[in-house]
């Protein structure tokens, strides 16, 4: 009975399992697989494309996750019956198999009794290819994008077709204009045809991508060749270059010859050295004297002797170079054959660089703007005392440091940087303008009208302030960090960014210009001011207090000094030294721009700015050299305008 | 009008006399011929305290004599210390390469010996090719006449340019400020040829003179330095005491009115910013081969403040004020710095002078501006019992801005 029970419990357990796997063999996606099993099984880039192309093009929704699956080595093969299945590992043994239809498990094996498929790289790029069709296609579009972003970062020809066979059901129009640039640049680089290439190359003409330039370049890039008598027919020739001239040096020249096994190597200096004094015989290296060895012919000569002898292998001498050169010509070619195509790449990349050019120019005056507008912010406290006052205030830039310093104080106390850099523009004022006001009523005021004198003290006031913030903060650079919100740039695009910072340092200028010219104009104080500049006794007849007016004014472009300290410690590091690099740009400013003018100074700042950048961009390596010519710049422009782009005239302009 | 130039300026045979005792005495008592009270070192200070001096003297004149606060006369002192240095540098590292290649056995050619020295001056700086600012450098007697043409030439052009059109009081000073700003950035680039922010170093090393000690070379130097400076005090006692230094003590009190009175006021200002820049280049090329080294740091317009600050100190608009106020606050300087000045400890603090010299420096100056315009020279006029001219208390000139009589007694 035992026997019958567990003989029929045998046959039930085999006709299920037969049964099941009758029905595992039976959905479409196992059928397609089993159809190409045996392609699939001995799979090798050039056979498997069959494989992958049914599977792509069954339209089945499984495809995807079994091609994702067999790219990964994630599919396994059964032994028995050669079904696929996908699995998980349960112990070191046993592993739990998983339908590729339902996702459901369907029991659990011994390792032994399945087969890993295990694709070569070659197979698994193809599969890839064949993937990146599903991913354009994925209904989520940020798998879209991931798609087209990893395209574009590795773009391979297999891309082309399935990419432009994605714009047709493309619904997101964003990612279409996307797709349709991505196609026009792979189009570039893989596609068949020459007029679709021409087509494309003309496309992007103007076009300011990186990721063009990228395409084109390969274009024309050139290979340099060298020839016996004729350029070869049929080259697609970049230039022909001549030896000795600066694009090709007599040295590199020859090189290329002897590399091209086209002429005899030529020993160089050292090892002919070496060369001879290992053969001194008896006072004389191949007959010549030592003595006479102090000149290049002569050694030259005492080497041929040599070689002659059979003792030092023979070389090419000076007057075999210049033979060898006169007879090859050198030339670039390029890598392309086709020079319809070099030529339009040329065409659109004289476009594009024209572009960029313009867009760098435009870049460049941002970047001057926003210096302009920070010798601006340096000079506008200065302006004041030196052009409202006529008082020279060497120690202005340290006031910029206190200033600045006072930022870096203000920010360990708070460690919140936005509020911190809130709370640090009113102290910084307030700190410079209690120092301004001490300055002018300790120093400054004995010495109005003796304006030299006023130099030589403030300057003493300079050198003693400096030290005093060494002693105080040491000599490393302090940080003063911007506020989170000020990261990062703004990106026009790829050629135009500018910085937050720089625009809020922008702002901050423009609102000090318009506060000046509101407190000048349009206040009691501002009336005031005017009226002890033009003529304080007058003034003072009038009711008005030129003492108080002095000291008021003084301490206002000390306080301006002060915010701009804080602006400027925002970019860059704050060190004893930080005002005395921007003192002599500052009076610069204020004496190119025309004294007594707060619109001047503002030209006088743009000029500088502007013209400081130009140098460095003419120049680029060298911000020291572009310092250096715009301060000689300044030298002769004041020869023509003594006075300033903007002069007072009668009686305003006193003395 | 027939007394001596001497007998009219007391104060030239007393400075003279001066110098000479104590050059004499400095000389008994160094090591090389003397008692060997004097380290060689401290004999080098001396010598340096000399040159500064005599700059001190050029900056008087300019600025004390003329009027003119030119921030640019450390700028002329240095460069004549690079044209000298361009020598010393080349011929000693010449002596140099031409003792390692004497040992090979084929004899060097010329391009060898010219490119061993190019790389030995100029590897540091990434380069082995010599710029063309080098092409005078193997001969001492052009480089010495470079000594003078260099800073005299640049002085004539930017004073040219400057004078004519009529810069003039704190614009100028900030103009020679700019331009000595624009030479020192120029000399810390790499490819300016004079190996950038390293400057020219070993200068202490006499090409020829290995076997010769230091303590000789540096009492030679000291007694040129001193020759110098007496010539130097001649020269500028000279200039001032005639009717060209009555001129020019006119341009300073009331230029308008000289120019009125017929005298081409730039012509007389740009020869003395030329003659006093070329001093300050002799100088330049005395100090820096006692010094050893010059870089472009030596230049930054500081330099020449702290040159206008020892003027100050001395008292301007007498030559001996200039000297004194130089010799005076360099050594003071160098002893704080030197950390040759005990701390002060206040309790709570110790102040150690090697941070606060400059603080007290500045302070100091600002005091001597305010209180003592006439420096410590103006200690001379108590002994002397000399008294300003009497105007009670009216400007000098109709100007404002022109000096008080207290200031303008010379």
């Amino acid at each position: 009975m035992k026997r019958i029970i567990s003989a029929v419990l045998v046959a039930w357990t085999l006709c299920v399992s037969l049964a099941s796997a009758q029905d595992l063999a039976g959905s479409p996606i196992q059928t397609l697989l089993q159809e190409h099993r045996a392609l699939i099984e001995k799979a090798s880039r050039k056979t498997i494309q069959p494989a992958i192309d049914a599977l792509g093009e069954s339209g089945l929704p499984q495809a995807q996750v079994v091609l994702e699956k067999w790219q990964d080595k994630e599919l396994w093969q059964r032994e028995s019956d050669g079904l696929f299945f996908f699995a998980e590992k349960v112990d070191s043994t046993t592993w739990r198999l998983i339908d590729i239809d339902t996702g459901a498990p369907v029991g659990e094996v011994d390792k032994g009794e399945i087969d890993q498929l295990k694709p070569n790289s070659g197979v698994r790029s193809l599969i890839g290819a064949t993937l990146v069709q599903f991913q354009l296609l994925d209904p989520d579009p940020a798998k879209r994008i991931e798609a087209l972003d990893a395209i574009q970062r590795d773009p391979e020809e297999s891309h082309l077709a399935a990419l432009a066979g994605s714009i047709e059901k493309e619904p997101d129009p964003e990612i279409r204009t996307r797709k349709e640039r991505l196609v026009r640049l792979l189009t570039i680089s893989w596609s068949e045809s020459e007029e679709d290439r021409i087509a494309a190359i003309e496309s992007f003409k103007g076009d300011l991508g990186v990721d063009t330039r990228a395409a084109l370049n390969p274009l024309v890039a050139t290979i340099r060749e060298v020839a016996e008598g004729e350029i070869p027919q049929g080259v697609n020739l970049a230039a022909r270059l001549r030896p000795g001239s600066e694009a090709l040096p007599a040295a590199e020249a020859y090189a290329l010859l002897v590399g091209n096994g086209l002429a005899p190597e030529r020993i160089d200096a050292d090892a002919r050295l070496a060369a001879l004094q290992q053969n001194i015989v008896e006072g004389r290296v191949g007959g010549v004297p030592l003595a006479q060895l102090d000149t290049e012919e002569a050694r030259d000569r005492a080497y041929a002797a040599l070689a002659e002898a059979g003792v030092v292998p023979p070389t090419a001498l000076q007057a075999d170079v210049d033979a060898a050169l006169a007879a090859h010509v050198f030339y670039d070619r390029y890598a392309e054959p086709n020079a319809v195509i070099t030529e339009a790449a040329n065409e659109t990349l004289s476009s594009i660089n024209t572009q960029v050019g313009l867009n760098q120019a435009l870049d460049l005056g941002l970047d001057a703007l926003s210096l302009a507008s920070i010798y601006f912010l340096a000079a506008i406290g200065l302006a004041v005392t030196f052009g409202v006052m006529g008082v020279i205030n060497m120690a202005h830039g340290e006031f910029i440091m206190m200033g600045a310093y006072t930022g870096y104080v203000v920010q360990q106390l708070i460690p919140d940087y936005t509020i911190s850099i809130l709370v640090a523009l009113p102290m910084a004022f307030a700190v410079t303008f209690a120092a301004g006001v001490a300055l002018e009523r300790l120093v400054i005021r004995w010495l109005y009208n003796r304006p030299l004198e006023t130099l030589l003290a403030t300057f003493g006031i300079s050198i003693a302030l400096q030290q005093l913030a060494k002693n105080i903060f040491g000599t490393q650079a302090r940080p003063l960090t911007s506020p989170g919100w000020l990261d990062g740039a703004l990106v026009l695009n790829d050629v135009v960014s500018i910085s937050y910072i720089r625009i809020a340092i922008f702002v901050l200028a423009l609102i000090f210009l318009f506060l000046f010219l509101f407190i000048m104009n349009r206040t009691r104080i501002g009336l005031e001011v005017r009226a002890v500049t033009q003529n304080p006794r007058m003034a003072a007849s009038m009711g008005i207090n030129p003492d108080r007016i002095n000291m008021l004014t003084f301490g206002l472009g000390s306080g301006i000094a002060g915010i701009a300290g804080v602006a400027i410690g925002l970019y860059a590091k704050v060190t004893s030294e930080l005002g005395a690099d921007y003192i002599v740009q500052s009076f610069m400013t204020v004496v190119v721009g025309g004294v007594g003018n707060i619109w001047g100074t503002l030209l006088g700042a743009t000029m500088i700015g502007f013209l400081q950048k130009g140098i460095e961009w003419l120049n680029p390596s060298n911000t020291l050299a572009a310092q250096t010519y715009m301060i000689i710049f300044i030298i002769i422009f004041i020869q023509f305008r003594p006075r300033g782009i903007i002069a007072l005239k009668g009686r305003a302009a006193g003395d | 009008m027939t007394r001596s130039f001497f007998a009219r300026n007391p104060s030239v045979l007393i400075f003279i006399a001066v110098l000479a005792v104590f050059t004499l005495a400095v000389t008994l008592a160094s090591e090389a011929t003397g008692t060997g009270a004097l380290s060689t070192s401290f004999v080098k200070t001396l010598g340096k305290t000399l040159c500064l001096c005599l700059v001190a003297i050029a900056m008087d004149l300019i600025w004390g004599y003329a009027g003119i606060l030119s921030l640019g006369h450390m700028a002329f002192f240095g460069l004549g210390g690079y044209m000298i240095g361009m020598w010393l540098m080349y011929a000693r590292t010449e002596a140099i390469v031409a003792t390692s290649m004497a040992n090979a056995q084929i004899p060097p050619t010329d391009q060898e010996i010219v490119d061993a020295i190019g790389t030995q001056i100029f590897g540091v700086v990434g380069s082995s090719d010599f710029p063309p600012i080098w092409i005078f450098a193997d001969s001492l007697a052009l480089q010495l006449m470079l000594v003078v043409l260099v800073p005299g030439l640049l002085a004539l052009v930017f004073g040219w340019l400057a004078f004519r059109s009529r810069v003039t009081g704190v614009y100028l000073s900030i103009l020679t400020q700019a331009m000595t700003l624009a030479l020192s950035l120029y000399l810390f680039q790499n490819d300016s040829g004079l190996r950038g922010n390293n400057g020219l170093s070993g200068l202490q090393n006499l090409p020829g003179a290995n076997n010769i000690p230091q303590a000789d070379i540096s009492l030679w130097f000291f007694w040129a330095s001193a020759f110098a400076l007496g010539v130097g005090y001649l020269l500028a006692a000279w200039i001032v005491s005639g009717k060209f230094g009555s001129v020019i003590r006119g341009i300073r009190d009331d230029e308008a009115r000289v120019r009125f009175l017929g005298y081409s006021v730039e012509g007389y200002k740009l020869f003395v910013f030329t003659i006093t820049a070329i001093i300050a280049a002799i100088a330049g090329a005395l100090y820096y081969p006692q010094a050893g080294i010059i870089n472009p740091a030596e230049i930054a317009p500081i330099a020449s403040i702290y040159l206008a600050v020892w003027v100050a100190i001395g008292g301007r608009g007498r030559l001996y004020g200039a000297v004194i106020g130089a010799a005076f606050v360099s050594l003071l300087s160098t002893m704080f710095t030197g950390g040759q000045v005990p701390s002060v400890p206040l309790g709570f603090y110790t102040i150690d002078w090697v941070d606060w010299w400059q603080v007290l420096l500045g302070l100091s100056f600002v005091l001597v501006t305010l209180f003592a315009p006439k420096g410590i020279g103006g200690l001379v006029d108590l002994v002397t019992g000399r008294r300003p001219p009497d105007r009670h208390g009216a400007d000098l000139g109709p100007d404002k801005g022109s000096l008080q009589e207290r200031e303008a007694e010379q």
